[in-house]
């Protein structure tokens, strides 16, 4: 008997066996007849005029086909396009260069080395401008703009919140805290960088795109209006997104390289391929975070948390290429109320622009939930410095309680369900919370700096409902189609796209465990835009709240039909059957049944009359709400009062995602999502000199941990499920990422609160650390 | 990230080598490739001809001989850090490669390769210096010794002419009461060091420092030589307060440049503290602990 | 001379190609002879995707010329199979859930069962310590380590046998 591997099962993954031997199917392993390279010139200047692109001697070099500039796409109108919050990107320039690293010409050749030598035979003279890259002073009268097209360089507002009864009762309160958090550019840095290859075929006037995309229904929707005026049309373009090698979102916006590389294909005929080397990866394309928050708590003096107030600067770079659902700016910042019960709140943030690359979505982040998550742990943390009372015990005080749920936030979010205090004591038990606390007293007597760093987070994905949600108009539903063959086997296609989530392994799992088919005998297929149904694609942890529930209701209509095929096969009433995983059979006589497999085939052979034949169903599911994913992380920390090192001893992570569907999987995201918190908390940063220029352009310069650094993660688990989802599950892609960073920095702070220190930012790097304590005279001196 | 094109020998003597990077004035040698590649693929190096070293033989061993440890210039640094000797009897060394890159690169990058780069950044120029060690050149006019002392001038300047190939490397013969060690701040694996102090240490019977060598990494423009803090040590007990004020004359004799690393005064602290740290241990290994 | 004529046996296979000094040997085997599982995931020699077995020995593909290579064996992923059978460290990562997206992959085993030769027991630190210069950006490295301590005890067992 072949195992079902339904919901909970440790399945193995169906993707490793290509993978393993070599045989993935990445973009840049793709070779086609007569294909091209695009290799792309970038400016050193953060903020320019182009004054001439000398291409003579790149043209002169033998296999150089052609140089691409602004002017010649503004020929044919592609030479902008809109970013997904509908702003103007530039393809390449006509004649100003906002950022450094920006492109400025494509070069085409025969193969990449010839590319990279016609790259570097462009010479291109610069005027350069002056430079904004502090995003409070972009925003002070006077100041440069850094948009031409624009008015200044404040792009938007937005602000959320009882604005007037949040002031008063900070006025009111007995105590109030405040705090300015900066949480840098960041960068996903996926092992596998972003690409494509266009593939124009002239007779029919059709165009493949090969490209590394995280949702490629929306890639193929907008390359459709951006090149309408071309002649393209929707049903004549298809994406196909392959094997990606990780996506964390930095694979959701579409890049100047793609649109290059589409008109070079159509202008030559020939495919045309385009691949970043990792320094054009770090530096053009997409960042995460960027955002200056300054903070406020007010509560009572025995630690009742009552009011919040955010106020933040997001800096976008040149243009608004962030990837937010259109209603919502600054994503689900408005989450920071986190998992406590808060009495009034207001936020505003206010995006602004810089001569730095655009972007903002990215980073494993769930729509700015990681700043939000931020700010709201540390800032409980701050108050509870400040009235004496232990984290955990604040944390308890504070929390929604579980009969609270489902609980709407003073900030209008509908929190599905959840259990925080459950997940924290556990955390807390894992760890021996109270042995720590009596280790960290004694160490500090005798002049050891020991931390402990609690994260309570919820997290908020699924996006998501209609009402609410879109991008660029396009609504944010599920998809799944499924077919079930005649031998009872079936196939299921998907509107996401997998970077490394295992979707071939586990949405199998869900549909296996609503009809009885193996898992094993169960296709998955995303990614190809011919063939899949529309969806909004994999990031913000979206694809098990949304293309999860499409996978069990279309499931479920299939069960619908199945059980009138039985019916009709067993000669009996419809109301007359009872279901058991993988067959129906009458109530009563039990041994009197139908298995999936024997109704597909008669689905096939044996329909009953009047009934269209095939077993067969899509369901495109709209989320009525959010899940509410959420945990509780404690981090243990010995600083180095020599060096400022700091030793991550211990870091627990409980986390709750509902129903787990794959343990094995499940566990693997943690994992690599707390690694994703971890990296930017300790090391991980994109920042730039008064001048533009860009430090951490390259792995020398941006830190990724190795296996050396990174800590060994201890997993507990609570199960609370999501009462709307079909099947209870919320999600767990980003959760480490989102609950992990702010662990780290409590159990820091925490570790040198009794110097008086309140706050530290990311990365805490050793010399910040060592900074910090030499500015309390703290640091060891041998 | 592709180089630019350039010419390509590899000779299997060392003087076809010397003759084929003194006949071409834009040549550079080809040892392990770890930093000259990465260079050339970033287009920061163009050298119109690479003289590959990899197949000259007898270019890479590890041996005691005469007084010294002799480590031919392409000798692999994971072969130093997987040798037996080494770890036995060099602890300075063996510390000093285990921080140096990462595993894989090691398994390419050489010895004489870290050592004639003259960069600052590198971890073995200190260790070297702190263990008095000499280099051994071959060029047209035949080989000459340096005395590591004298091998670095400047930034990415060392004692080399332009046409000589460095083919070995040797540090003392280990002897009973010695012992180093080597301590660096990187970010993670594979950083290069915000600081790292290099010590050699040699006791007497009762316990006070013969002799003294204590090497700096990427706090100057050259990796350093803390001569006053060895200076004020030798003769001395190898005591906790001796140690420190040696620490002090070594962070005052550290030259560094604030970056994104960190400041000036933040490597020098740790320079004082890492100089501390690896003469401690240096004197517990030296006692036999 | 700046092409030249070169012979490399990969994974058993012995290849002759004329190839300019200045290709990489990752673009050698991935473009000449169309074996793309090795990848390329970085320009600073950081993050090991590209690790193979130069002469048994791991190394970053993309910081040895191709030319440095002639005359002498490659092994790359796609010959890690042997006689239809996968290699325990294959096996492990499969078991394990060592692999994610599968990018970092082929280099992490690569490097891997090289330590297992040299290395038939290692502790959980030195495996750390180990594949430090290979990167992975998805599994927060615990499965690897757990991968590479099935391998090991595959492996043992096979001695045994």
């Amino acid at each position: 008997m072949t195992e079902i591997h339904g919901l909970g099962s440790p399945r193995k993954r169906v993707e490793d066996a290509r993978f393993i031997r070599g045989q993935g199917n990445y973009i840049d392993d793709m070779k086609l007849p007569g294909m091209l390279h695009l290799d792309i010139v970038r400016s050193p200047y953060a903020h320019a005029k182009i004054k001439k692109i000398h291409t003579e001697k790149a043209l002169a070099t033998p296999g150089v086909l052609a140089v691409i500039d602004g002017p010649t796409l503004q020929k044919y109108n592609v030479h902008n396009m809109p970013t997904l919050m509908s702003d103007t990107q530039m393809v390449l320039p006509i004649d100003t260069v906002k950022y450094q690293y920006q492109e400025v010409a494509g070069v085409l050749a025969t193969d990449r080395y010839t590319a990279a030598d016609g790259v570097a035979a462009v010479e291109v003279d610069y005027e350069p401008l002056p430079v904004v890259v502090d995003p409070f002073k972009a925003l002070e009268p006077g100041a440069t703009k850094v948009r031409d097209d624009k008015e200044s360089n404040h792009i938007w507002h937005w602000e959320w919140g009882d604005k007037e009864k949040t002031n008063k009762d900070f006025e009111s309160a007995e105590v109030t805290v405040k705090e300015n958090i900066y949480i840098p550019r960041i960068h996903v840095s996926s092992i596998e960088t972003c690409g494509c290859v266009a593939k124009w075929d002239a007779t029919n006037a059709h165009l493949t795109l090969w490209m590394t995309t995280q949702a490629p229904h929306a890639i193929r929707t907008v390359v459709a209006l951006i090149t309408g005026h071309l002649g393209l049309s929707e049903e004549k373009i298809r994406v196909i997104s392959p094997d990606l090698g990780g996506g964390f979102g930095g694979k959701v916006p579409a890049y100047p390289g793609y649109v290059i590389a589409v008109a070079a294909s159509i202008v030559t005929g020939a495919p045309v391929k385009w691949i970043e080397d990792r320094t054009e990866n770090l530096a053009a394309d997409s960042f995460g975070r960027d955002y200056h928050i300054t903070a406020e708590l007010a509560g009572t003096k025995d630690g009742t948390l009552t009011s919040l107030r955010f106020k933040t600067i997001a800096d976008h770079g040149y243009t608004d290429a962030a990837a937010q659902p259109s209603k919502f700016p600054a994503g689900m910042f408005h989450i920071c109320t986190g998992s406590y019960d808060f009495k009034s709140a207001f936020v505003e943030v206010d995006g602004v622009y810089t001569n730095k690359a655009p972007g903002g979505i990215a980073y494993r982040c769930s729509f700015r939930v990681t700043e939000a998550v931020h700010a709201i742990e540390r800032m409980t943390d701050v108050f509870a410095q400040k009235i004496g009372m232990d984290a955990a015990e604040i944390r308890m005080k504070n929390f929604i309680q579980p009969e609270a749920f489902p609980y709407t936030s003073a900030l209008g979010w509908e929190y599905d369900s959840g259990n925080y205090p459950l997940a924290l004591r556990k955390a807390m038990d894992m760890a021996g919370y109270e042995e720590l606390r009596k280790e960290q007293k004694e160490k500090r007597s005798r002049g050891e700096f020991m931390g402990i760093g609690i994260s309570s987070f919820t997290e908020i994905v699924g996006a998501g409902p209609s009402k609410h949600f879109d991008i660029l108009g396009l609504k944010m539903f599920g998809s799944c189609e499924i077919r079930v063959h005649p031998t009872g086997k079936a196939i299921a296609r998907f509107g996401t796209k997998s970077q490394g989530q295992g979707h071939e392994t586990t949405y199998a799992q869900i549909i296996a465990e609503e009809l009885g088919i193996p898992a094993d005998h169960i296709k998955v297929e995303e990614g190809d835009t011919d063939t899949a149904p529309y969806g909004l694609g994999t990031y913000a942890s979206r694809s098990t709240p949304v293309d999860g529930a499409s996978a069990a209701v279309a499931s479920r209509k299939i069960r619908e039909k199945a059980k009138k095929i039985a019916a009709h096969l067993l000669e009996a009433n419809e109301d007359d059957l009872e279901w058991e995983r993988g067959r129906f059979f009458v109530k009563g006589s039990p041994d009197q049944g139908k298995t999936i497999q024997e109704i597909a085939f008669a689905a096939y052979t044996n329909h009953p009359q009047g009934m269209e034949g095939g077993l067969e169903a899509v369901s495109y599911y709209d989320p009525p709400n959010l899940t509410y994913p959420f945990g509780s992380y404690i981090c243990v920390v010995d600083i180095d009062r020599g060096t400022g090192k700091v030793n991550i001893r211990r870091f627990i992570a409980v986390d709750d995602c509902g129903v787990r569907i794959n343990p094995m999987i499940v566990d693997g995201q943690i994992h690599g999502g707390l690694t994703m918190g971890f990296a930017p908390a300790m090391m991980e940063e994109i920042s730039y000199d008064e001048n533009g220029n860009i430090h951490g352009a390259n792995f020398m310069d941006y830190l990724l941990p190795t296996a050396v650094e990174t800590p060994k993660w201890e997993l507990g688990e609570t199960v609370t499920p999501s009462p709307h989802h079909p099947i209870g599950a919320k999600a767990i892609g980003e959760s480490a990422t989102v609950g992990a960073p702010a662990a780290f920095v409590n159990a820091v702070v925490d570790a040198l609160s009794h110097l008086g220190v309140t706050t530290i930012d990311i990365p805490m790097t050793p010399r910040k650390v060592w900074e910090l304590m030499h500015k309390h005279g703290a640091t060891l001196e041998e | 990230m592709i180089p630019p094109s350039f010419d390509y020998v590899a000779p299997k003597t060392l003087s076809d080598a010397v003759a084929a990077l003194g006949g071409n004035e834009n040549a550079k040698i080809l040892a392990g490739g770890q930093s000259l590649i990465p260079l050339m693929r970033f287009r920061l190096a163009g050298p119109t001809l690479l003289v590959d070293l990899n197949r000259v033989e007898s270019l890479s061993y590890i041996e005691e001989k005469n007084g010294w440890l002799r480590i031919g210039a392409m000798t692999r640094q994971s072969t130093v850090e997987f040798s037996d000797i080494i770890n036995a009897k060099y602890s300075l060394l063996a510390d000093t490669v285990k921080v140096l890159s990462d595993p894989v690169v090691r398994n390419r990058g050489t010895v004489g390769g870290n050592v004639a780069n003259a960069d600052p950044i590198n971890d073995q120029p200190a260790t070297m210096l702190a263990y008095g060690a000499e280099v051994v050149a071959v060029g047209p006019k035949g080989e000459r010794v340096i005395p590591i002392t004298s091998f670095y001038i400047d930034l990415y300047q060392s004692a080399l002419a332009r046409d000589e190939i460095l083919t070995e490397v040797r540090v003392p013969a280990s002897k009973p009461r010695t012992g180093g060690a080597y301590l660096k701040l990187e970010r993670k694996v594979g950083d290069y060091a915000t600081a790292a102090v290099a010590a050699q240490v040699e006791l007497d019977a009762s316990d006070n420092f013969v002799s003294i060598g204590i090497g700096l990494t990427n706090v100057g423009l050259t990796a350093l030589k803390a001569t006053a803090a060895e200076d004020f040590l030798k003769g001395k007990a190898a005591s906790d307060e001796n140690i420190k004020e040696a620490a002090k004359l070594a962070a005052a004799a550290a030259q560094p440049i604030a970056d994104v690393r960190g400041s000036e005064e933040y490597k020098r602290s740790l320079v004082k503290t890492y100089t501390v740290r690896a003469l401690r241990m240096a004197v517990q290994r030296a006692k036999g602990g | 001379m700046s092409t030249h004529h070169i012979s490399i046996t990969v994974n058993g296979k012995t290849h002759e190609a004329d190839v300019e000094s200045r290709l990489l040997l990752v673009h050698f085997l991935r473009e000449n002879l169309n074996m793309t599982g090795t990848h390329i995931g970085c320009d600073t020699t950081s993050c090991g995707a590209c690790t193979i077995r130069l002469n048994g020995t791991p190394v970053k593909s993309c910081t040895v010329l191709a030319v440095q290579a002639d005359g002498m064996e490659v092994k790359t992923v796609e010959g890690l199979v042997e006689n239809g059978a996968l290699h325990p460290i294959q096996e492990g990562f499969h078991e394990k859930h060592g692999l994610q997206c599968g990018f970092c992959t082929p280099g992490m085993m690569m490097t891997s069962s090289a330590l297992l030769e040299r290395n038939p027991h290692p502790t959980e630190d030195e495996i750390r310590h180990a594949i430090s210069g290979n990167l992975c950006r998805c599994t927060g490295y615990m499965n690897i380590v757990k991968a590479v301590q099935y391998a090991a005890d595959k492996m043992a067992e096979k001695v045994e046998a």
